[in-house]
């Protein structure tokens, strides 16, 4: 297939279809709601389900419900709407049922601002709701990452009957980029329910279907939740995935970056090059399971004197960073938040104050007496 | 006279052959019955699916021998409308009581209600919140006396009782809203002909149906069964009348 320029809000929403989703429900919120008016026409030409709730808090669950069925089905949010969604999200993972989650964030705390922001790492990562669970956390930084990690998302959703998280910045939703979606029908990548032996498809020939996470015995709910840790367990042997630009043994500095700010942070990186000055960038994919043995890797290597976090926000990603690096390395801190998209000039200043004053890249070349 | 083999009556086989936790002289036993008589008369347990709220009911797959789901407390109706729309050919209800359709679930059960979900909701109303241990409820009656609201409730504090069947026939779209009780036999044989009705209006893919049904609650009430029943007949059907309140056949005998 050709290479279309296309909004980002509205690539997710062809790579779902593409991917096999049957279902979407959703509310409306800025700065994603061309994914709902994408979709409201394109589902039903592909025999799916288009479906605008009466709240966030009412979409999360028909999720839950739609996944019980056994087919693929997805939603897509922006904070505060997925802040409401975190009572289903809960009992979507409890339940050990396949969802996927698009939240195209926006800046917070409360009703905040709707310009990009990466605040919502915390909840994402951490869990935002109630009880032991974690999301798969996929975070893309350009409008054809969004689509590939889309389809992904299915996939890991079924491999682990949990659910998936894709978290994009305000940015990926609205610019436009060139994308390629894969070749075929959109409906070869669907599943079968009555494959799938926790669906319910109706006791037929065989004993009730039963999806629920209510256990009063504390050993049957220790067995559930332990029985979820392996699933996690699983994920951060096999699902870790991230991007090194540009790491070589010349770096004097490690930026980590993901999403968005990871690509400002590129442009850093090559300007400093032609100025002879040497930064690597480990961009992180998975948000959960998070590269730390990779940064932890990279960081220790001889020539990295400092590592900088970058980040739109006040500094979320930089613990499971710190955590990560386990004092190896001094980890220093940089970020904008409110919706404001740090500048290449803002990146490139803070880079430069970490790097040794011997080395020091000299800005104008009038500083010198 | 030769021995006839005939049983003229067994338990449904929409139930599980097992003992309830409810306690004696609650009526979700009675109103489990009729839900399974009615999935088993339509001949739909195979393809059915139950919703179960959060409440004394939580449990109600264990009782029930079809295709279950447990739902977030009142959002039973959301949950119900994701799988009915993914799976239009089964047969799907939510099991759902006072405190969780008509306060937490409030926003759920109206707009699944207004959007004209093809699934059926069984209302159990006794009028207090069972399952955490006798809290006043947005169905407990004037002055009735709850462990949040001991005095009785006061309507100028926290106004007046919903009345949820006569809220949800006020809704433009086709909907079969009635309500009904299991206090004595003779309302038994009525509740299960509203139930049965309802079920065949979905398996006919006809509307959104809700099957107010008003129970008892000895155990909160303070009340023996028979006090219970008493007091229900006595306090709960002059409030909540027991009618039918919208039915698409009206409309087309029109």
């Amino acid at each position: 297939m050709a290479r279309i320029l296309m909004k980002g809000n509205e690539a997710i929403a062809e790579a779902a279809v593409r991917a096999g989703a049957e279902g979407y429900f959703c509310y409306p919120i800025t700065p994603q709601s061309e994914v709902a008016e994408y979709l409201t026409k394109r589902m039903p030409e592909v025999g799916g389900v288009f479906l605008q709730g009466e709240s966030e808090v009412a979409v999360g669950n028909m999720l839950f419900g739609a996944a019980s069925t056994g087919k693929r089905v997805f939603t897509t949010s922006s904070s505060p709407g997925i802040s409401l969604m975190q009572e289903a999200i809960s009992y979507i993972a409890g339940a050990n049922l396949p969802v996927v989650f698009v939240n195209i964030m926006r800046a917070g705390p409360g009703l905040g601002g709707i310009l990009p922001a990466q605040s919502d790492y915390f909840q994402a990562v951490k869990g935002g709701g109630h009880g032991d669970y974690r999301l798969l956390v996929l975070a893309p930084s350009t409008v054809q990452e969004a689509v590939d990690l889309m389809m992904l998302a299915f996939d890991l959703a079924d491999k682990y009957l949990n659910p998936v998280m894709m978290i994009g910045d305000g940015m990926i939703g609205q610019m436009m980029e060139a994308v390629e979606f894969p070749e075929g029908d959109p409906k070869k990548n669907r599943v079968k329910p009555e494959d799938r032996g926790w669906a319910a498809t109706g006791a037929k020939e065989r004993d009730p279907v039963i999806i629920r996470s209510l256990f009063l015995d504390p050993l049957r709910l220790e067995e559930n939740t332990l029985q979820m840790e392996r699933k996690y367990e699983q994920m951060r042997k096999e699902e870790v995935r991230y991007e090194l630009y540009k790491v070589s043994a010349k770096n004097q500095l490690l930026i980590v970056s993901y999403g968005t700010m990871a690509r400002i942070c590129q442009t850093v990186i090559d300007e400093l090059e032609n100025e002879g000055v040497s930064v690597g960038l480990f961009r992180p994919i998975t948000m959960f399971p998070f590269p730390e043995k990779e940064i932890r890797r990279e960081a220790k290597k001889a020539n990295i004197k400092t590592v900088l976090d970058v980040e739109m926000s006040t500094g979320q990603m930089v613990e499971d960073v710190e955590k990560a690096i386990l004092g190896a390395k001094p980890v220093k801190f940089f970020g904008r938040t409110g919706g404001i998209v740090p500048t290449p000039e803002e990146v490139r200043s803070e880079v430069l104050k970490l790097i040794e004053p011997k080395k020091k890249h000299s800005v104008s070349g009038k500083k010198k007496k | 006279m030769t021995q006839s083999n005939t049983a003229v009556f067994s338990r449904p086989e929409s139930m599980q052959s097992t003992v309830t936790h409810y306690c004696p002289g609650c009526t979700h036993g009675v109103i489990h019955r009729l839900v399974a008589e009615a999935l088993d008369e339509i001949g739909a347990r195979d393809r059915t699916v139950g919703v179960a709220p959060v409440g004394c009911s939580v449990l109600a797959y264990d009782y029930f021998d079809c295709d279950f789901m447990e739902a977030a407390h009142g959002r039973a109706p959301a949950f119900a409308t994701g799988f009915k729309r993914l799976r239009p050919d089964m047969i799907v209800f939510t099991y759902q009581g006072d405190g969780d359709l008509a306060s937490i679930g409030m926003a759920e059960i109206v707009h699944a209600a207004n959007r004209g979900e093809k699934f059926t909701t069984i209302f159990v109303n006794n009028a207090v919140y069972g399952m955490t241990g006798g809290q006043m409820a947005p169905t407990t009656l004037p002055g009735q006396a709850t462990s949040t609201c001991p005095d009785g409730r006061n309507t100028d504090d926290v106004g007046y009782p919903i009345r949820m069947a006569e809220l949800l026939s006020t809704l433009v779209t086709p909907g079969y809203i009635e309500r009904v009780a299991v206090h004595t036999p003779q309302h038994i044989i009525s509740a299960k002909n509203a139930i049965r009705k309802a079920f065949q209006y979905q398996a006919e893919n006809r509307c959104y149906s809700m099957i107010e049904v008003l129970s008892t609650c000895p155990t909160n009430w303070g009340k023996t069964p028979h006090e219970a029943t008493q007091w229900l007949e006595k306090e709960m059907v002059p409030y909540y009348p027991i009618k039918c309140f919208k039915d698409p056949a009206w409309e087309e005998d029109k």
